[in-house]
């Protein structure tokens, strides 16, 4: 095996200093009736050739990454500068540990550093740590950490949050006595309704997605000062995180924490994961927060650096007292996030974010022109929206698919078996004029019963 | 060897208590925040909370380490060391002064008599190191 | 320096600033192309109330020479497996290849929406799938779920997939605790063991390990004979490199208790080809594909915590699962959403997908023959420092380990010199240090864990500098107590960083204001 440096004489050798005859004598602690007597049924090595065509072959049977595409919903293609996955691939971060030994491990340190406080700039929050898992488990943490502060039980969550962060919440909490109530929806303007909502008073939190899972921005400020009235933390989720670019931030609207998927600061959507998720909140509540965080520190000459710190909130200390069972988290991805926003930068942010909305703007009105389509949702939006098509919209997005090429969206029956025409459409400064023209071309002569 | 002033009573927890009337003021002791090493936060209660005898009232923190604090007598919170929470390196420079934790109203003056006096807590921690 | 150290890494010592103090107005990195579509004015786009009004500000503005310039010298600070050993006990840093990079980065992966039809992304759910038959294979264990994203993920999943399963087995109590509520725990485990077994509402009981550093099985007996046990969270190989060989008969203990046996699979390089936890009474184990199969660490994540059980917790296992439909002669895969038996979903989509690819990478690219070969040479190299540092260091356990090796600092304690002094100095001499005080159990713990991506040349430079620094100890402690010498930086004040955290970059007009 060309990965293992030993050759089969110098194994030899090696056993014998250790005074072994055999390789198999090293398992003697295993006891005779559990050691596998055949080999595993695994097929025989690969060269790198055979591998590689096997897995372009594989990859070739996913039709649907080679196509225009406006399927958004949690995961969304964005440009991504080429020195981002150089600098992610360099050996120096690639192949290293969590950094638990700070003098060799500067690097890391100080980029995830930079992250926190970039992730701070953007949601406009105090302290963030070092990434959770995904955008949905941070969720899932944020609506822990609430109970452990506020020492209540019940959390009201919108019902215009991606489905499936639901189910992961859901998950989490099932066995935590905390107690999940929807609010209402109103289905005028797309957004959450918590105008007669009694089940907010003696609540933990107040969760809220913004812009929702329909595209719809939220008004967070005004629900910012419901939840507080109720003694309630203010819960932010961003799945769409270049939204920050251009939209006001939770920080601002005075969220108590906020959690968002980085995927789109330049990581590819792959299959759903690996991604980045975001987790910020206000400073009096930063012990209570889960996961890693990096602090400044100074060695015996003054000089500065960085380490993990904060850390007996963690497992490794705490245990089952801990304040997350997270240990690994998603280092690498939140590096690609750094150098995405540092490489953007002020400017380029806002741009890519205002050429979403604009982009968006323009597909809503050619669509919401086509006979016999409708925008249900009066809310403003950033760069996804609801089309309520004629006809079923996963026969409909089937025929775009082959017919014209175009993955149109995301048939919303796929959660809401109650919504068999609607369709969410998301568009990024990826997709040309051309492709937003197709897709319209192809709504319109796809309809036809 | 560690400093156990005299007119003190101790836990077992290694908590130190001075009682002047009904007030006693609660800290943990030298030796406790020399195991510890550099303290570098303190929870402490709210004015107001009470504790039954050995229950937690709080934690102290070093750097890899928790531990919880336990009440040496039972009674309710009324003054507690704010100047920690800016400060908590006091717990390791003065342990018996300026790092005092709680004072607390005693519950029952039997409780302060069942603690260690200086000499028994002394005889503890030989037993303990040994 | 006073001692030969014959091979030094050298640090590129520059100075460089964080990002945000290299920043200048009007820099920038990016081009986009321009705005193609007719321009809707911005207050029809989004109204004021709803739009930023702080224009980013404090964000950088650099060049992407500036951004290629500041990642590159900051990355020279690190240490890492591409550079040399990298000993964590307990973290298996093997190496990371480059092909496994270059699949992942295959367009029909890469950029391969998580939302899209099944009958689009046929290529993905059948790497899926043929993942989850070989990890099956590889455990023993024919359940498989690949969505948990990390080691902790799959540890809170495997959890609840007994919780699930005893509730409805035994009901679940009013008080919505688990009818039988103890989890038991070896004192030498990891911590996410207890803080995942809490996530799912279990209480904690510890159980003692042995002078030989193994489970004690009259402790955990008597534990049994108090009753409610819902199970055992149990690494085996053990946090202390030994295998746990009573395993069939604690499997068996818990078993006619009424519990069932969680493996933690962070030792599985020890294991792979030559025994399989389902043939020893394991009930549910999960691997974690950033060590066992060589997905990078990436200073710190991302991970893949895929959670592997028998026949009678599939049932219970997250959903959606990646199922094989044939029908006629044609082999298709779909997501399966019926499952009313499911814990339900731990994590959006379809787990850390490109985890998944570069693990099924590995295991090809190995081979059945070379998959053993790997748990081999994992295991002759840890024995190779295991004899090698005898003479030297103080090694608690007698019996041989298997993929790692724990050591203590007893004898150099004597004068002083403590594990994270002998820690510092090895890098000094061009190594990462060894996982160390864990596991807790041991005092002045240093777990070393050389992994199979070492040869035998790098592995007697290990030794030579274990053995050095040992010698430096007795004669010349100053030198090790104040190692490490040649990094950019020393050793940092974590205390003072602890009591007055600064935990981000602010202008210097936000800090004067503050």
């Amino acid at each position: 095996m060309r990965y293992i440096p030993n050759s089969p004489d110098e194994r030899q050798e090696m056993l014998a200093s250790v005074g072994l005859n055999s390789i198999e004598e090293l398992f003697t602690s295993l006891p005779e009736d559990i050691r596998l007597r055949e080999p595993l049924n695994i097929p025989a090595a690969l060269s790198e050739l055979e591998l590689l065509a096997q897995f372009e072959a594989m990859g070739e049977r996913n039709h649907a990454a080679r196509r225009p595409s406006f399927l958004g919903a949690g995961a969304y293609a964005h440009y991504s500068p080429t020195i981002v996955d150089h600098l992610i691939q360099r050996s120096e971060f690639f192949t290293a540990y969590t950094p638990y030994q700070p003098e060799i491990s500067q690097g890391t340190l100080q980029a995830i550093f930079e992250f926190q406080t970039l992730v701070c700039q953007l949601t406009g929050m105090e302290v963030a740590n070092a990434s959770m898992y995904d955008g949905s488990t941070a969720l899932a943490e944020a609506v822990m950490m609430a109970e452990r502060v506020t020492r209540r039980s019940r959390v009201v969550v919108s019902p215009a949050i991606h489905p499936e962060y639901l189910e992961v919440v859901q998950t989490y909490v099932q066995h935590a006595g905390i107690e999940l109530v929807r609010a209402d929806f109103d289905e005028q303007t797309g957004q959450t309704s918590i105008a007669n909502d009694t089940a907010l008073n003696a609540a933990a939190a107040l969760v809220v997605q913004s812009p929702n899972f329909f595209g719809s921005i939220e008004n967070l400020k005004a629900m910012a000062e419901r939840a507080h009235k109720a003694g309630a933390l203010f819960i932010v989720c961003v799945t769409e995180a270049i939204s920050l670019g251009l939209l006001r931030t939770p920080g601002a609207c005075d969220a108590d924490i906020v959690v968002a998927e980085g995927q789109s600061f330049g990581v590819p959507v792959s299959f759903g994961g690996p991604f980045v998720g975001l987790f910020a909140t206000k400073e009096k509540f930063a012990r209570q927060m889960p996961g890693r965080l990096v602090g400044i520190a100074a060695d015996k000459e003054g000089r500065r650096g960085f380490v993990l710190t904060l850390a007996t909130r963690e497992q490794h200390i705490r245990r089952e007292k801990a304040t997350s069972n997270i240990c690994t988290n998603q280092g690498l991805i939140a590096l690609a996030a750094t150098v995405y926003l540092t490489t953007m930068g002020r400017r380029g942010i806002e741009e890519v974010a205002t050429q979403c909305a604009q982009k968006t703007a323009y597909a809503a009105r050619r669509i919401a022109e086509l006979e016999g389509f409708s925008l249900p949702y009066s809310a403003p939006r950033f760069n996804e929206f609801v089309v309520r098509a004629p006809i079923a919209a996963a026969e409909l997005l089937n025929r775009l698919a082959n017919k014209h090429n175009v993955t149109g969206g995301l048939a919303l029956s796929r959660y809401f078996p109650d919504k068999p025409n609607d369709i969410l459409v998301c568009c990024t400064e990826l997709n040309k004029r051309d492709e937003i023209d197709k897709l319209i071309d192809g709504l319109s002569s796809s309809s036809k019963i | 060897m560690a400093n156990v002033p005299e007119k003190l009573n101790y836990s077992k927890d290694h908590e130190w208590i001075k009682v002047e009337g009904e007030t006693g003021t609660v800290g943990i002791t030298d030796h406790a925040q020399h195991a510890l090493g550099d303290v570098v936060y303190v929870e402490l209660p709210k004015v107001g909370d009470k504790f039954e005898a050995h229950e937690a009232f709080g934690s102290v923190e070093s750097v890899k380490a928790v531990s919880e604090l336990f009440s040496p007598v039972s009674g309710e919170v009324i003054e507690v060391n704010e100047s920690l929470q800016d400060e908590p390196e006091k717990v390791n420079t003065d342990p018996y002064g300026e790092a005092w934790m709680i004072r607390i109203r005693v519950g029952s003056a039997g409780e302060v008599d069942s603690l260690l006096t200086s000499a028994e807590y002394e005889d503890y921690l030989k037993a303990e190191t040994e | 320096m006073k001692s030969h150290t014959p091979k030094a890494a050298p640090h590129v010592t520059q100075n460089e600033a964080l990002i945000f103090e290299r920043s200048q107005p009007g820099r920038t990195g990016y081009s986009l192309p321009p705005l193609d579509v007719d321009e809707t004015p911005l207050d029809e786009l989004v109204p004021e109330e709803f739009r930023r009004d702080d224009e980013l500000e404090g964000l950088p503005e650099v060049s992407e020479t500036d951004v290629v310039r500041h990642f590159t010298r900051i990355s020279t600070w690190n240490y890492s497996v591409d550079l040399g050993m990298y000993p964590l006990g307990s973290c298996t840093m093997k190496y990371n290849s480059r092909l496994n990079e270059k699949v992942a980065r295959i367009n029909g992966f890469a950029n391969l929406h998580p939302l899209a039809p099944d009958a689009e992304a046929q290529g993905a759910l059948q790497l899926l799938h043929e993942l989850q038959e070989h990890l099956a294979e590889i455990t023993g264990l024919p359940g498989v779920s690949l969505q948990p994203a990390a080691g902790a993920h799959g540890e809170m999943t495997g959890i609840m997939l007994i919780r699930a399963l005893l509730d409805s087995r035994d009901g679940v109590a009013e008080s919505n605790s688990p009818r039988r509520n103890v989890m038991l725990i070896p004192d030498s485990a990891h911590g996410t063991n207890p803080a995942s077994a809490n996530l799912s509402g279990f209480k904690v009981k510890t159980v003692k390990s042995t002078a030989e550093g193994l489970t004690d099985l009259e402790a955990l007996r008597a534990l049994c004979a108090e009753g409610d046990i819902a199970g055992l969270m149990l690494t085996n190989p053990n946090t202390l490199g030994l295998f746990e060989r009573n395993i069939k008969e604690i499997c068996g203990i818990i078993h006619d208790a009424g519990g069932l046996v969680y493996m933690d699979g962070a030792n599985m390089n020890a294991l792979v080809g030559v025994a399989r936890p389902g043939d020893m009474g394991v009930d549910v184990i999960h691997l974690n594909l950033h060590k066992t199969f060589s997905t990078p660490h990436g200073g710190g994540g991302p991970g893949s915590g895929p959670c592997c059980c028998t026949k009678e917790l599939e049932p219970f296992l997250p959903t959606p699962r990646v199922v094989k439909d044939v029908r006629g002669g044609d082999e298709t895969y779909k997501l399966d959403f019926n499952r009313p038996q499911s814990i339900g979903r731990v994590k959006a989509f379809h787990g850390n997908f490109g985890m998944a690819v570069r693990a099924l990478s590995y295991i090809l690219t190995h081979g059945r023959d070379g998959l053993r070969e790997a748990t081999e040479a994992a295991v002759l190299n840890a024995r190779y420092i295991a004899q090698g540092l005898k003479d030297d260091y103080d090694k608690p356990f007698d019996s041989p380990p298997m993929h790692e090796v724990v050591f203590t600092d007893k004898r150099q304690s004597r004068k002083g010199v403590h594990t994270l002094d002998i820690a510092k100095r090895l890098i000094d001499y061009g190594f990462h240090p060894m996982t160390i005080y864990f596991p807790l159990i041991v005092q002045g713990a240093m777990l070393i864990e050389p992994t199979e991506s070492v040869g035998r040349g790098e592995l007697d430079q290990f030794i030579y500098a274990m053995k050095q620094i040992a010698r430096e100890a007795l004669e010349d402690p100053e030198t090790v107590l104040n190692a490490p010498h040649t990094t950019r930086i020393g050793r940092l004040d974590e205390a003072a960083a602890a009591r007055k955290p600064v935990l981000r970059w602010k202008a210097e007009e936000q800090v004067s204001a503050a």
